[in-house]
């Protein structure tokens, strides 16, 4: 239980954490908070040749709202970001959200974006990029370029980020005016990954849903964001029968969930649904 | 396999006030810098992976895990361990709660439990229910079945209050007083 041997470099600017990774491909692997990939090198799970350590990198660590968004930088702590003063009121699905990431102990190391480059399907930071609509920001050797959370996951541990990649910022949009949120999952204890979780964004406009956002976690190999149940919402009246009906389109929707000791398929199904149904309830009496 | 030749980083850091410094493999983890280099061995291994929090110790007063953090990502930061809150033989209040209210049996999760209970205190003096079961619910312990142990953070927070004085204030002050040259030429 003690990591295997690697080199290791702290650079001093991007482009020169960029060139070391550029350099050393898949050899190489990003260190920033380490609460994810510590624990898989002592465990001996990986084996990279070189961590290249990003904590002493200057800027890296900003929080900032610009643009309309909450611009969150590569080595922002999940605690810094939960302490950013004013944040339950500029990004309340945020905080609310951040409040299930692990345990204290591990948020005031783990950052937000290396759980976004991590890509665990069943972490809370993932679906909330994909239920706000989060644009990230990714450094390489060709420059920069910009990635919707929606399209940056692809599969199990892995995102459209090449070796030589930095995930620099997230940018957070804030929700629209009179928007309600909701986080809502379910763990064998409060801090556990979960077995199956919903977030959702909606406002209430003429007495009718508007602009919903469903995204399920847990359930698949990246965030589900359920289309199905967000087209059923559109425009409906609010009330249990909406809720329920939307969230038997989220159970629709996943496909082939995780199998395991922790909660059959099946039963991650349909936890999801009633989870989706619940957070639409939440998310709809604070709208 | 396994004959790279891996460069030594230099660590520089200090723990309980004191600064130190050593050139070590880059893998070597924190817990182990502590336990190992430093001797220091009341920051416990449980899981070595994150989960149990036995080895919680504070960076710059935040509760960390020292299992899965690098001796090297800890240059140029604070490190507190419990070998820094008795002061002279005198058992810091958390610890002393510990003792009256029973909140350890073997004692093995007890230093990581009372440095995490040490970052929620010296934050909120008067945790709700809630705050206080998030942080310890990041603790594993197999013994006490954890009554004991919420009971015996409650009646530190409460001695503290009545003090006036926060878990880690309470700590610099001794630390203060233990770097200040004794003025009496030693006749204690
Ligand atoms: S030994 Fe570090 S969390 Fe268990
Ligand atoms: S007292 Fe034995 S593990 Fe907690």
């Amino acid at each position: 239980m003690k990591p295997p041997a690697f080199e290791y470099a702290a650079p001093a600017s991007v482009a020169e954490a960029v060139a070391l990774l550029d350099e050393r491909g898949f050899d190489a692997k990003v260190l920033a908070g380490g609460q994810s990939l510590m624990a898989l090198l002592n465990m001996r799970l990986a084996r990279p040749e070189l961590l290249v350590d990003i904590a002493r990198v200057p800027g890296l660590d900003s929080i900032e709202i610009s643009g309309g968004c909450l611009g969150v930088g590569a080595m922002v702590r999940q605690r810094s970001l939960e302490f950013f003063p004013g944040l339950a009121d500029s990004h309340p699905l945020l905080l609310a959200g951040l409040r299930h990431v692990a345990h204290p102990q591990n948020r005031n190391q783990g950052t937000v974006c290396g759980s976004l480059a991590h890509a665990d399907p069943a972490a809370e930071l993932p679906a909330l990029a994909v239920a706000a609509g989060a644009e990230l920001v990714i450094e390489g050797p060709d420059g920069k370029r910009s990635e919707s959370a929606e399209d940056f996951f692809i599969t199990y541990l892995t995102t459209t980020l090449e070796p030589a990649e930095l995930l620099v910022e997230a940018r957070f949009p804030l929700l629209p005016e009179g928007s309600g949120w909701s986080v809502q999952e379910v763990t064998r204890r409060h801090g556990d990954f979960a077995l199956a979780g919903a977030v959702v964004t909606m406002r209430i406009a003429d007495a009718r849903v508007a602009d919903p956002h469903v995204v399920a976690f847990g359930v698949g190999a990246v965030p589900l964001r359920c289309t199905a149940a967000e087209q059923a919402l559109a425009g409906a009246e609010p009330g249990p029968a909406a809720w329920k009906e939307a969230g038997a389109l989220v159970s629709e929707a996943v496909e082939d969930p995780l199998d395991d000791v922790h909660a059959s398929a099946s039963q991650r199904r349909s936890v999801a649904g009633v989870m989706a149904s619940r957070a639409m309830e939440e998310a709809a009496a604070r709208a | 396999m396994g004959e790279r030749k891996i460069s030594r980083v230099t660590v520089e850091v200090t723990v309980n006030g004191r600064r130190q410094s050593a050139e070590l493999e880059p893998r070597v983890t924190l817990a182990d810098f502590l336990r190992v280099e430093l001797g220091l061995t009341g920051t416990h291994l449980g899981c070595e992976h994150g989960v149990c929090g036995a080895c919680t110790v504070l960076l710059d007063g935040r509760a960390v895990r020292s299992c899965i953090m690098l001796a090297v990502q800890a240059t140029g930061h604070e490190v507190t361990t419990i070998e820094a809150l008795a002061n002279e033989g005198e058992l810091h209040p958390l610890q002393q709660a510990f003792v009256d209210k029973h909140g350890l049996q073997c004692g093995f999760c007890t230093p990581g439990f009372i440095m995490a209970a040490a970052e929620l205190l010296e934050r909120d003096p008067d945790p709700s229910e809630q705050a206080l079961l998030e942080t310890l619910g990041g603790q594993v312990c197999r013994c006490t079945g954890y009554e004991a142990i919420i009971e015996s953070v409650r009646d530190a927070a409460e001695k503290l209050r009545q003090r006036g004085v926060g878990p880690l204030g309470l700590l610099a002050a001794a630390l203060e007083k233990k770097a200040a040259p004794s003025g009496n030429g030693g006749g204690e």
